[in-house]
């Protein structure tokens, strides 16, 4: 896809507009997942809105949010940038065209350690 | 042979005094051309032009009105213009119901500084005017002898 | 019919170079009730006024109309001109034919055609018109300060030195306002009630200057000049004038849990109390929903004890009917409410505080004596955490504000810089998402405090403040270095944003004075009219108008009291003279034109009518204030019946030149 509609096919499916945002860095400060991202929330937010959107698919980041929604719970200008990684990472799916995740293959997967809502995201995010 | 007499529209400008009635000035003052069929007459605040002399202008064989106001935001009466915006959106929306063409009204802010504005504003609308040519339908006749 | 005579000016070449004048004369003078015509090269000049003048005589002239320059120019030269002359000067009418005609066309044909049907517009427009008489109206001399803060003490203190009398309405106990809880002010450092107390005994001092503390503007009626202003003085059962302020009854007082307001309830007071030792005017105060005696009839120790017999159980409310020329809304700020801000542990952790609780903290006359302790366990904070802009350029929807609280980045440098001057082992950090410092000598204030002090400002936000074995684990972003920083702190400050005070709307809707969505009060033109209300006689001083800092609040006091004395030294004002009026016969009492009307210049009385069957029936009509109407027209379009119209621009003036152009 052109860089251009790229970033416009995000925006659609997010429906998050970047340039609220004032650079603030609440959503980076609040991210439990933060030092597991090589782009932490702002990032996103920032390279999604210059269109600099292939490094941000290429990035194992995408996986590591949790959609904790903390982001968007505590976003002061409601830029909510979890919807914004949640749509780089749709994108990312909808061009391999395939599910990765099965429900089946859950049990598996199971771990004592493993918390609740990191398996419903990741449901969430595999499974579409 | 028919010769063909060159439309000259008549145009009825409503310009509040604080903004576009000075916006107007200052066009003349710049020595900025804009077409004679204009004729501008002056009002306190935008709100001050009822529907009413719209349509009487309409009657009167005016084939075009304008109104222009102060910026939003900056009306000298603090909301004038937003109750003239109000009012023109409802005219126009019966006027476009009538089948009068919506380019034969318009509403244009014009401030006080704006002079290059308001003679551009009145060159496109008096073209705009004159390709629709003459305004029949709102004519009334009987007030012409 | 009217007389009327029509002058034609050349301008030099101006007007005639493009325009036929003598054609235009002569058209026009074939118009009907045009009675003289004359054309002459500058009607301005003192020879044209006098041909003016003479016609006006020699004719029997009942109107004139002027074709010349823009009205905006010279309207009130030939307005004064026909009133030397003997008619009323609302009977002249101009044409504009040169900034409407000869400066925008180069074809004389064309010109001139236009330049008639001008004429003849103003011509039908005189037709119509009437004299008008621009109303008077007394002033009294007399303003309202409405909150004694900062801004309201030194507007009093402004117009008291014009020689007006003020009277000060405060709600609270005592005046002093925000600026008397703050402990230092920015960039100097002089202490606030160094400056602030001998503004107040001054005020207390001064002879024109009557305070009503512990009262509320109630009702206001009238308009510019003649305000009618009920002011209730809440009860405070202790006689003001008897009371010496010695203070003994709060040290009595059996009561003694009650939070104290004056420290943001960090520490509690007595039921009867004074807020704090430079209160003016130094009186106690009881506490009606505290006083054991007024809840239960049982203890009356204050009574007991009061040497001068001031305490009063029984006292009441009391209403004060004052007139006014002048109203002046000073009612300030106070910080937004943080119970929301969930991630920040405000309501989790007692070290969680505001600025102004800090502020109290570290005042030497706040609850700790002005050392720096934690309210949890009172050990001083080795780490102490600021964030900035909390509440502050939110965007919509939230419980925060969309603007910038201005003031913030200022007091939290202070902060920061105090603490480390006076504890330089403690670790200051300020998350700051921008640092705005304009103003005089303000941002080196902020670079002292970041250079000398070895303040830690970090670009960043806090996302989460968890209270965890008495310590505040602060999680934040370091955007600069680009990583998350978790800072286990002792204080965690918050800079919350500003908001208009409470009573700020109701009494916006007394004044009939507008306001903005955020509920600052709108000024009648942001950049050359700032000090002033659009409705006449209103005049804002502080933040009610907007976020402020205390030199800047000082500033805008002053230029405030200079617009009232500058109404005030008026013996009479003069109204505009076209104002809207009602045909009471018309009139059908919808109350359209009073909701339209932006200036509240629009009442409704019940009046008697004589029917043709010589009965009597009351009804409700319409009545314009011809002193407040600034008549821009919008009840004449709103009212459904037709019958408000206006003076000088009326309905069939208008038509009268839509039909002339359109002829």
């Amino acid at each position: 896809m052109e860089q251009k509609n790229l970033k416009e096919e995000i925006l659609r499916i997010s429906g998050v507009n970047p340039r609220k945002c004032m650079k603030c860095g609440k959503c980076s400060g609040t991210c439990p997942s933060y030092e597991e991202m090589d782009f932490h929330p702002h990032q996103f937010v920032y390279m999604v809105e210059s269109g600099d959107i292939e490094p941000l698919m290429a990035s194992g980041s995408l996986y590591r949010c949790l959609t904790c929604f903390a982001c968007v719970e505590r976003c002061p200008r409601q830029v909510e940038p979890a919807k914004l990684i949640e749509a780089v990472r749709l994108t990312v799916i909808r061009q391999q065209g395939q599910n990765h995740l099965k429900p089946d293959q859950l049990p598996g997967m199971l771990d004592e350690d493993m918390p609740q809502q990191a398996l419903v995201s990741a449901m969430r995010k595999f499974a579409k | 042979m028919q010769i063909e007499e060159k439309f000259e529209p008549t145009i009825v400008a409503f310009c509040c005094n604080w903004c576009s009635y000075a916006g107007a000035d200052l066009s003349g003052t710049n020595r900025l051309q804009y077409p004679a069929n204009v004729k501008i007459i002056r009002v306190p605040c935008s709100c001050r032009v009822n529907p009413m002399f719209i349509l009487r202008a309409f009657q009167r064989g005016a084939d075009g009105v304008i109104l222009c106001g102060c910026h939003p935001g900056d009306c000298h009466y603090t909301t004038g213009n937003y109750y003239a915006r109000r009012r023109m959106t409802l005219l126009f929306s019966m006027l476009d119901f009538l089948g009068i063409e919506r380019e034969r009204t318009r509403v244009e802010w014009v401030s006080a500084a704006e002079g290059a504005k308001f003679a551009a504003t009145m060159n496109d609308f008096v073209a705009t005017v004159t390709r629709l040519g003459k305004n029949r339908r709102l004519e009334d006749l009987r007030c012409k002898k | 019919m009217q007389r009327i005579g029509v002058f034609v000016c050349w301008c030099g070449s101006n007007i005639a170079a493009t325009v036929d004048v003598k054609a235009v004369a002569e058209a026009l003078g074939k118009e009907p009730g045009v009675v003289y015509f004359e054309d002459y090269q500058y009607m301005c000049s003192e020879e044209g006024q006098n041909k003016i003048k003479n016609a006006i005589r020699d004719y029997k002239l009942t109107g004139a109309v002027i074709c010349s320059c823009s009205p905006r120019m010279h309207e009130n030269t030939f307005r004064k001109a026909a009133a030397a002359a003997g008619i009323n000067s609302f009977m002249v009418e101009i044409a504009n034919i040169r900034e409407q005609c000869s400066w925008i066309h180069k074809d004389k044909v064309s010109a001139t055609e236009k330049a008639i049907i001008l004429g003849r517009a103003a011509i039908a427009k005189v037709h119509l018109n009437a004299p008008l008489t621009a109303g008077e109206s007394p002033v009294v001399k007399r303003a309202l300060v409405i909150g004694g803060g900062i801004a309201g003490i030194q507007t009093a203190l402004d117009i008291a030195d014009a020689g007006f009398e003020v009277d000060i309405v405060e709600k609270k106990p005592t005046i002093g306002g925000k600026m008397s809880q703050i402990d230092k002010t920015f960039p100097t450092l002089d202490c606030a009630a160094c400056i602030l107390t001998p503004k107040m005994v001054d005020v207390a001092q001064n002879e024109k200057i009557r305070i009503f503390s512990y009262s509320e503007v109630d009702a206001v009626k009238g308009f510019v000049g003649n305000f009618k202003v009920s002011i209730r003085r809440k009860a405070r059962f202790v006689d003001e004038v008897k009371c010496t302020g010695c203070g003994l009854c709060t040290e009595k007082c059996p009561q003694k849990k009650v939070p104290n307001e004056f420290n943001l309830g960090l520490d509690q007071r007595r039921a009867i109390y004074i807020p704090f030792a430079q209160a003016v005017p130094k009186v106690a105060t009881i506490d009606a929903d505290y006083c054991t005696m007024l809840k239960t009839g049982k203890c009356g120790v204050c009574s007991k004890v009061c040497a001068a017999g001031a305490i009063d159980y029984k006292q009441k409310d009391t209403f004060v009917e004052e007139e006014y020329g002048a109203i002046v809304v000073a009612t300030g700020f106070n910080p937004i409410e943080l119970k929301k801000y969930d991630e920040f542990a405000y309501s989790q952790s007692p070290d969680v505080i505001t600025s102004l609780e800090f502020e109290r903290i570290t005042n030497a006359a706040g609850p700790t004596g002005g050392t720096l302790l934690r309210p949890s366990d009172g050990t001083h904070p080795k780490k102490i955490v600021f964030v900035q802009c909390v509440g502050s350029r939110e965007d919509g929807g939230g419980c925060g504000k969309t603007y910038c609280s201005k003031i913030c980045c200022m007091y939290t440098a202070k902060h920061a810089m105090l603490t480390r001057e006076k504890y330089p082992d403690t670790e200051v950090y300020v998350f700051y998402i921008d640092v705005r410092t304009p103003g005089k000598s303000f941002d080196e204030f902020y670079r002292r405090a970041v250079e000398e002090y070895g303040v830690h400002y970090v670009k960043g936000m806090v996302g989460k403040v968890s209270p965890e074995n008495g310590k505040l684990m602060v999680r934040a972003s370091d955007l600069i270095e680009g990583k998350q920083l978790n800072i286990d702190a002792d204080l965690v400050v918050l800079a919350a944003a500003i908001e208009p005070d409470q009573s700020a709307r109701p009494l916006a809707t007394m004044l009939t004075a507008s306001m903005d969505t955020n509920d600052f009060f709108t000024e009648a033109h942001p950049k050359l009219r700032p000090v002033e209300s659009p409705t006449a006689g209103i005049f804002l001083s502080g933040c009610c108008q907007g976020p402020k800092d205390i030199p800047e609040t000082v500033a805008q006091a002053s230029a405030c009291a200079a617009k009232v004395i500058g109404l005030l030294a008026k013996d009479k004002l003069t109204c505009n003279a076209c104002v809207a009026h009602s045909s009471e016969m018309l009139c059908n009492g919808c109350s359209t034109c009073e909701k339209v009307c932006p200036y509240g210049a629009i009442s409704y009385e019940e009046k008697e009518f004589r029917m043709p069957d010589r009965t009597t029936r009351v009804r409700r009509v319409a009545s314009v204030n011809p002193a407040v109407c600034q008549g821009c027209g919008a009840c004449t379009v709103a009212c459904p019946s037709g019958a408000m119209d206006l003076h000088g621009f009326s309905n069939r003036q208008i038509m009268a030149e839509v039909d002339a152009i359109c002829k």
